[in-house]
């Protein structure tokens, strides 16, 4: 991981609202990180944390209505991505910053071939020709380890595999050469050995390539394996944020935790019973004033309940949004 | 074999299950889709058998066809002493109490016009006879056995979480006090707090009732932590059966072996020390299995033997049965 380098993307205060019949939705709420070059940071959370929402307002891909991107920044090369025309957006997207979608089988066209679909971003990002583009398809199949690349580009999506495909959209987002690749629950629909295909192969790509991977999943496990930082997303909040090993042995926030005791493993130590979290996520409406883990909490006080705590900053690159201070075992700062 | 003391309550032999594939103008029968292809088992009573194995490798339509929701190709199935596997389908109206199914999608497995007192009565309704009032109350005692408030008894599904849901569907499957229970990945959409309360509900119920499970998945720690024993199932058949911890900590067969390595470790040492097993490709379609051992295309110790000869599922120490030409020679010289 390097050390000191300024980051290639920094995110501060992105706050999202959905606007419904039923009133406002707060989906995603003063959400800060920052990601170097080569670094993997790893966003785990719960369906409907808002882990992808926030990677979908910072790229300008919610349809507005619904969504509000409420305020925020976020410095990209040296613009603000909420702050530029259409156009400058959508030269980003795809091209500086590349997405891998969760559903491999819903995000390639199912009319058009492979090879159409990896040389789109190249002739309209790169401005290559067609024989260019055709050429640099071939060897990005190559790349993400598909055989037989020149004959393949030809097919079409149902033509492969789920991990296949899977593959082909990696091909896409890497198509011009991005610093930043967003990959949002990419190996969720595969099946374990392919996802541990696809593990591996992120892992060689981002050392061969050098580019920064935000890498979106609730399986502790993928995040474990593959993410230099990690960062936990809670009620459309980031309730933990910490270096990979940190985050497993020494966790902060009481939702850290207990979500580290529910998953079963296939080593070590079998639970007789496993321990689960008590209740259901929290209903995002109107702005947050309370904390909004404390009803499933079991360290909460009056505290929890009037304010919502703020991230606080506990050295080594540690930090965690909790009023209570696990290794004092008291309120923090009273 | 291993539990002497225990019957078997449920005895699958041979059990093949082959949809057939029709092609050409004449909607002619030009192949078939081997989905369960020679299975066999038995789920002793009161234990929960696991059925893993990755998409596509025909483990719930094992599950499905074990159950005679479909009408199988061949085979035999015995559930509680009674033979069930050319049993016509009206005939197996009466057995359907004892048996019953957890669905994987409690969205699609739940009548959307129907409120949840409906859908949890329905089976009393078919399967009893009894007053009105005898068949609300029986519906209470489910709600509050698998901790749904009695209030929502008049709500529909939609105003329920996953989570609720799934417990619904569970109500649904207890209301005629079944012996064994088919549960078809049952928290496959689930997330990860909610799948533990689901996962403890099953295992308390179990012990209450007595029940007995086929736990279908393809969350291989998950099974670790439910299952008494487990079977691995790869293109249609059995590899490998064996009681949890055996299967864990010294896996037989090849296949078993990469499959436990690809699950990944909620812990980082961990994960980047050990050395995986990466399996290299795809599954082979059903509808052409290769020549010899079904694995042989993808195994990373494959011999001459495998490409040729189908192995024989066997057992190769007590309790643990696996098809694998790897523990052949041992078991001949041996003899």
């Amino acid at each position: 991981m390097p050390d000191g380098a300024l980051p290639v993307l920094d995110v501060q205060d992105l706050k999202t609202v959905f606007q419904t019949r039923g009133g406002e939705v707060h989906a995603v709420n003063d959400v800060s990180f920052s990601l170097k070059p080569g670094e993997l940071l790893g966003v785990v959370g719960e369906s409907g944390s808002g882990k992808s929402v926030t990677m979908m307002s910072l790229l300008g891909l919610l349809p507005s209505p619904p969504a509000d991107v409420r305020g925020g920044r976020v410095k990209f090369d040296g613009k603000d991505l909420l702050n530029v025309t259409p156009e400058q957006l959508r030269s980003v997207r795809g091209g500086k910053i590349g997405f891998v979608f969760q559903d491999p089988m819903t995000s390639l066209n199912p009319v058009y071939q492979v090879g159409f679909q990896i040389m789109e971003p190249l002739r309209k990002h790169m401005g290559m020709n067609k024989r260019e583009a055709a050429a640099r398809a071939q060897e990005l199949l190559e790349l993400v380890g598909i055989p037989d690349a020149k004959q393949r580009l030809l097919d079409y999506p149902h033509q492969f595999s789920g991990g296949m495909r899977q593959r082909v959209m990696i091909a896409i987002a890497l198509a011009c050469d991005p610093q930043v690749l967003i990959a949002d629950e990419p190996t969720t629909a595969l099946d374990v050995t392919i996802q541990a295909q696809i593990l591996e192969l992120m892992k060689d790509l981002r050392d061969k390539l050098g580019m920064a991977v935000i890498w979106i999943t609730h399986d502790l496990g993928v995040i474990a394996g593959i993410a230099d930082r990690v960062m936990v997303m809670y009620g459309g909040q980031v309730v933990e944020h910490a270096p990979v090993h940190a985050l497993f042995t020494d966790p902060q926030h009481p939702y850290t935790r207990a979500l580290l005791k529910t998953i079963p493993t296939i080593q070590g130590e079998r639970a007789a019973r496993l321990t689960i979290i008590e209740g259901q996520p929290p209903i995002m409406a109107g702005a947050p004033t309370s904390c909004p883990f404390r009803d499933r909490c079991d360290v909460a006080f009056d505290r929890c309940a009037v304010e919502n705590p703020p991230r606080y900053d506990l050295g080594d690159g540690h930090d965690a949004a909790c009023f209570y201070d696990v290794r004092t075992r008291g309120p923090r700062d009273a | 074999m291993l539990d002497d003391g225990k019957k078997p309550l449920v005895s699958v032999k041979d059990l093949k299950m082959h949809f057939p594939i029709h092609a050409g103008l004449l909607r002619r029968r030009v192949s078939e889709v081997k989905a369960v292809d020679g299975v066999s088992f038995d789920v002793f009573e009161g234990e929960t058998l696991g059925l893993v194995g990755e998409s596509g490798c025909g483990k719930s339509t094992c599950g499905r066809a074990v159950l005679r929701l479909y009408d199988i190709t061949s085979g035999s199935i015995q559930i509680d002493d009674r033979e069930i596997g050319a049993t016509p389908q009206p005939d197996l109206r009466e057995m359907r109490p004892t048996m019953q199914m957890v669905f994987q999608d409690p969205q699609a497995s739940l009548n959307p016009r129907m409120t949840v007192e409906d859908i949890i009565k329905e089976p009393l309704d078919e399967h009893t006879t009894g007053t009105d009032a005898e068949k609300r109350k029986k519906v209470s005692e489910l709600m509050d056995a698998v901790g749904l408030n009695r209030k929502f008894a008049k709500r529909y599904p939609h105003a329920f979480s996953g989570g609720q849901r799934q417990r619904i569907g569970i109500a649904r499957a207890l209301a005629l006090n079944p012996k064994f229970i088919v549960c078809d990945e049952p928290i496959a959409a689930l997330d990860v707090s909610i799948q533990a309360q689901v996962v403890n509900l099953l295992e308390d119920l179990q012990e209450q009732f007595g029940l007995t499970y086929l736990f279908i998945s393809h969350d291989l720690s998950m099974v670790r932590h439910i299952a008494t024993r487990v079977a691995v199932m790869y293109l249609g058949k059995i590899v490998e059966l064996a009681p949890r911890e055996g299967l864990y900590a010294d896996p037989l067969h090849p296949y078993t072996k990469a499959l436990l390595s690809a699950v990944p470790e909620p812990d980082p040492s961990l994960a980047r020390t050990t050395e995986r097993i990466i399996l290299k490709g795809d599954v082979p379609s059903p509808s052409n299995p290769p020549e010899g051992c079904n694995f042989c295309t993808r195994c990373p110790s494959v011999m001459d033997i495998c490409k040729r000869v189908e192995p024989d599922y066997r057992e190769v120490q007590p309790g643990r049965f696996t098809a694998c030409h790897l523990y052949n020679d041992a078991n001949d010289t041996a003899e």
